[in-house]
């Protein structure tokens, strides 16, 4: 049960090795070993979408993956989303657009927007709310969301 | 000048980022331990042993502490002292707090706190509103009863009457952000604590009686929350107290966190209530008596359910004036969590109930709701009335109270629903719903616009005050601190928007600072939506003590008027000379001026008697109406909500974008509510729906698909901060247009009225659907 293994990954652009517990999941292992704490626990089984990162530009939550599954794997979190530019354009939408309140949800609600706008999503209200319907947020009402995603892929996109 | 203006959340660039710390992230000393419960598995009996051997001996374990460990208060409630922080030879309920686990990590320690052997000596256990009745298991001796006028007798007379009953269910918080808790040990028996709580002051009261020191001896701090909505005025209590106490045995600093599940179990929810009703009414649907029997589900403790059963009597007129109406409530005592304050604090079950008596009404006549509700409305302020809630009247106005005697001079439900109804087409929407009706024999669509009326400030008096700190600095810089709490609605932005407005100064120039016990004391909880109301005027009160002394100052030193200084555009204007306000700082320090002061604020005109229910227990009434459109369909019961428009009284907004926000956020959460949150408890008294899997609540593919909300922009006749209104809980009961509108679209199935409780789940609306169709 406590067996241990090494592994090395790379997160936010940088080298990372560690010898970790078999069963420290992948968020725990970024906010409690890495000090990476942007990445948010709201229910540690998988519905919330608090956890929520990107690994090897896929959306994922962090709370459902191991960390010796993020072996060799490059993992951005909020943190580095926001060092690298990435989401600059989200950032500043979510602020204008007032998508935040507690703000707990916020970082896995802009990888999840993150990667709806990546992958060539349209400005279209019911896809964008289908896509971030796995990210529970319990002060906005979502309306404000959606605005600033929409907004965004207008923007660029133009 | 800073209020009014729609600027974005003070913490947003730290949120979008991931640099905005939440209890858990804040970085903790070496050797910080965490704490789990060990928790009761049966709704109610007598411990008879605990075997903790295999706890004390599982990995990472350094200490475990039961109810005899504890060597001062063992008691984390909010009120009556009745709920203990480890068990002391009973239990109450499934999930009661009986030991603490102290390790290494949060792991080990849930791990662990698995470990017990516990045997008990069940006892039987009251679950339901009907199991506390039938043992007459309640807090207080008996009901509290608030009347007006004769309710029996009017209802007697009256050409027509309806009787009926509606049963809405508990509600869980679900703030993002579980409870949690850290407390770092200091020199002497001092303790500091960082708490997702909104209530400072009290989770340093309890800590102070639980180490056995003076409050002065703990610092509280609370930088935000992850979400509260009155789930963390009094639920943080526990995992505060259990940091301090271990962090005291121990001497290493202690966190705890809930993991959903535990929190889920742990701590205590919205009420549920049962309202039964009679009423009596004429052929315009003109009400003359109602009488209402509330019935709330308390839990095992008595926490704050005395003033929110309180709360849900005080809003069983909604926005009606009526003549003749008697409100018993009765408080139960069951062996479940204990329910707590959730946003609306009983003021939504109060409102649900006689929105569902306008609704029978409006059934039992033919007519549409909307315009039974109209008839029955309180008169809307006179236009040339400055008058307000509470104040005498003068002039053409006629005398109208609540059912507990308070005067109504404020209201404005008339021009706001009339508002409300042409913007969304209201009255087109209904008949050609009737007609996509007639022509649609699966869906079926609803449409129904309610109204709020809620009343602001604490009902119990004393809690309606505020302190504030604000330190000028040599530099121009301001340090701003007051007893409010942030927990995502902004109230820090607001604050500092009125501070910025006072001095004249970009709003950037304001540094926002974590509550802290030690900077303001004696505060009350950030509830009952007083946040800006209250530290707003705390705050204007201490900067204005400082611009006082800067006026006085500069009189002097530049020999000219009082009239000739102007604060503002980040100068100060004395006559024709204009300073940076930076400057003047400087100066005023040089010249040996205090530039830091305290504010005070207390509400005037409130004062209540909760026992006779008579007096003025609100400064004001804040205002909304909605309309909301649903389809259901009557094969399967699935609905959606398809258009929503909302109109929302906020007053002179002191920022309407986070005004707005509030009221999104809070209908989405007020119709999850009425429509899909259920909770469910089996025959064993345990929870089955602990987290997010089992307990659903909105996504964004729930929320309507056409959303329209806007504020009211008119200014408080009562003198609030810059006029504005409270913002929090009103919006909230929005949510009863789904709920009412679920009901207008059933009522097409047939001829018999709904009666449709609440959660209206698929389930519930599939069977009401099937009553309805065969006239039962
Ligand atoms: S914490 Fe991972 S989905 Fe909720
Ligand atoms: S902003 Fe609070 S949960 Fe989304």
């Amino acid at each position: 049960m406590s067996r241990s293994i090494d592994i090395k990954l790379r997160v936010n652009g940088e080298n990372v090795s560690a010898t970790v517990p078999a069963r420290l999941n992948l968020v725990d292992f970024l906010r409690e070993e890495l000090c990476l704490t942007g990445s948010h626990v709201g229910c540690e089984h998988g519905v919330c979408g608090a956890c929520t990162l990107t690994v090897d530009g896929d959306t994922v939550r962090g709370c459902l993956m191991l960390a010796a599954q993020a072996n060799g794997k490059e993992i951005t979190t909020i943190e580095g989303l926001a060092d690298s530019g990435q989401s600059t354009a989200l950032q500043a939408a979510f602020t204008k657009r007032n998508a935040l309140q507690c703000g707990f949800c916020t970082p896995g609600m802009l990888a999840s927007a993150l990667g709806y706008v990546n992958a060539g999503g349209a400005a279209d209200r019911d896809a964008i709310r289908q896509h971030i319907s796995g990210n529970y947020c319990r002060c906005t009402g979502y309306q404000s969301i959606v605005d600033a995603i929409c907004d965004v892929i207008e923007e660029t996109r133009t | 000048m800073s209020v009014a203006k729609p600027l974005p959340h003070d913490a947003a660039k730290l949120h979008v980022t991931g640099a905005a710390r939440y209890v858990d992230d804040i970085p903790t000393p070496r050797g910080t331990l965490h704490l789990a419960f060990g928790q009761s598995e049966i709704a109610h009996g007598e411990i008879q042993s605990i075997d903790l051997t295999e706890v004390r001996r599982s990995s990472g374990v350094t200490a475990v502490l039961t109810a005899d460990d504890l060597p001062f208060d063992n008691d984390v409630s909010p009120s009556a002292h009745d709920e203990p922080l480890l068990a002391e030879g009973s239990v109450h309920y499934v999930g009661q707090p009986i030991f603490l686990v102290i390790a290494t990590s949060h792991l080990l320690a849930r791990k662990a706190a698995r470990l017990a052997k516990i045997e008990y000596l069940e006892k039987p256990s009251l679950l339901s509103i009907d199991d506390a009745l039938a043992a007459n298991s309640r807090f207080e001796e008996g009901p509290r009863i608030y009347q007006k006028g004769n309710a029996t007798n009017a209802i007697k007379q009256a050409d027509h009457t309806i009787e009926g009953v509606i049963e809405m269910g508990a509600q869980e918080h679900f703030y993002l952000e579980g409870q949690a808790a850290l407390a770092l040990p200091q020199e002497g028996s001092d303790m500091v604590v960082h708490s997702s709580t909104q209530h400072p002051t009290e989770i340093q009261h309890k800590v102070a009686e639980a180490l056995g020191v003076p409050m002065n001896a703990v610092r509280v701090e609370v930088r935000r929350m992850g979400g509260g909505f009155g789930g963390k005025e009094s639920q943080g209590n526990a995992l505060a107290v259990a940091c301090a106490v271990s962090a005291r045995a121990t001497g290493q600093p202690c966190k705890m966190r809930y993991d959903r599940d535990d929190d889920m179990i742990i701590t205590g929810k919205r009420h549920d209530f049962r309202i039964k009703y009679k009423a009596g009414f004429d052929a315009h649907g003109r009400v003359s008596g109602v009488d209402f029997i509330q019935y709330a589900r308390c839990g095992w403790a008595q926490d704050l359910s005395l003033p929110v059963a309180d709360r849900a009597m005080l809003h069983s007129d909604n926005a009606y004036l009526l003549e003749n109406a008697r409100i018993e409530s009765h408080r139960l005592k069951t062996n479940t969590q204990s329910a707590t304050a959730y946003r609306g604090f009983g003021g939504p079950q109060g409102m649900l109930g006689i929105e569902r008596v306008m609704d029978h009404v409006a059934h039992a006549l033919g007519m549409d709701p909307l315009a039974v509700r109209r008839a029955n409305y309180y008169a809307d302020l006179p236009a040339e009335n400055a008058g307000a809630s509470g104040g005498s009247l003068t002039g053409k106005m006629k005398s109208q109270t609540t059912p507990y005697g308070m005067e109504v001079t404020d209201f404005i439900l008339h021009e706001m629903t009339g508002a409300l109804a042409k913007a969304a087409d209201y009255e087109t929407r209904r008949l050609a719903i009737a007609k996509w009706n007639a022509q649609n024999p699966i869906l079926k669509k609803g449409i129904a616009l309610t109204p709020v009326k809620f009343g602001i400030s604490f009902t119990l008096t004393h809690l309606n005050q505020a302190g504030a700190l604000v330190h000028v600095y040599s530099d121009g810089s301001v340090h701003l601190n007051h007893g409010g709490t942030e927990m995502g609605q902004g109230l820090f932005l607001k604050v500092a928007q009125v501070a910025a407005t006072r001095f004249g100064i970009d709003v950037s120039a304001v540094k926002i600072t974590a509550t802290d016990t030690g900077k303001v004391p004696n505060t009350s909880a950030t509830a009952a939506s007083s946040g800006s109301d209250l530290n707003g005027m705390a705050v204007k009160a201490a900067c204005d003590t400082i611009r006082a002394r800067l006026i006085d100052f500069l009189v002097g030193h530049f020999g000219v008027a009082q009239e000739a200084i102007v604060f503002d555009n980040d100068e100060v204007r004395i006559g024709d000379k204009a300073l940076a306000f930076a400057d003047v700082a400087k100066l005023a320090y040089e010249n040996r001026i205090s530039l830091s002061a305290t504010g005070f604020y207390k509400t005037p005109k409130v004062a209540w008697d909760r026992i006779k229910g008579e007096g003025r227990p609100f400064f004001y009434f804040s205002y909304g109406a909605s309309v909301s459109e649903v389809v259901i369909d009557t094969l399967t019961g699935e609905n959606r909500i398809l258009r929503t428009d909302i109109l929302h009284d906020a007053g002179a907004s002191l920022n309407p974008a986070l005004d707005i926000g509030q009221v999104e956020g809070a209908y989405v959460q007020g119709a999850g509510w009425l429509t899909m949150e259920e909770l469910v408890w089996d025959d064993k008294g345990t929870l089955r729906t602990h987290a997010p899997s089992t307990y659903k609540i909105p996504a964004c593919s729930d929320r309507p698909d056409i959303f329209n909300v806007s504020l009211w922009d008119r200014s408080n006749p009562e003198e609030t901060i810059y006029r504005s209104k409270a913002v929090g809980e009103p919006p909230f009961m929005h949510g009863i247009s789904a709920l009412m509108a679920l009901s207008d679209a059933i009522a097409s199935c047939g001829e018999s009225y709904p009666s449709l409780d609440a959660p209206a789940t698929p389930e519930r609306v599939l069977k009401t659907v099937e009553r309805v169709k065969h006239g039962i």
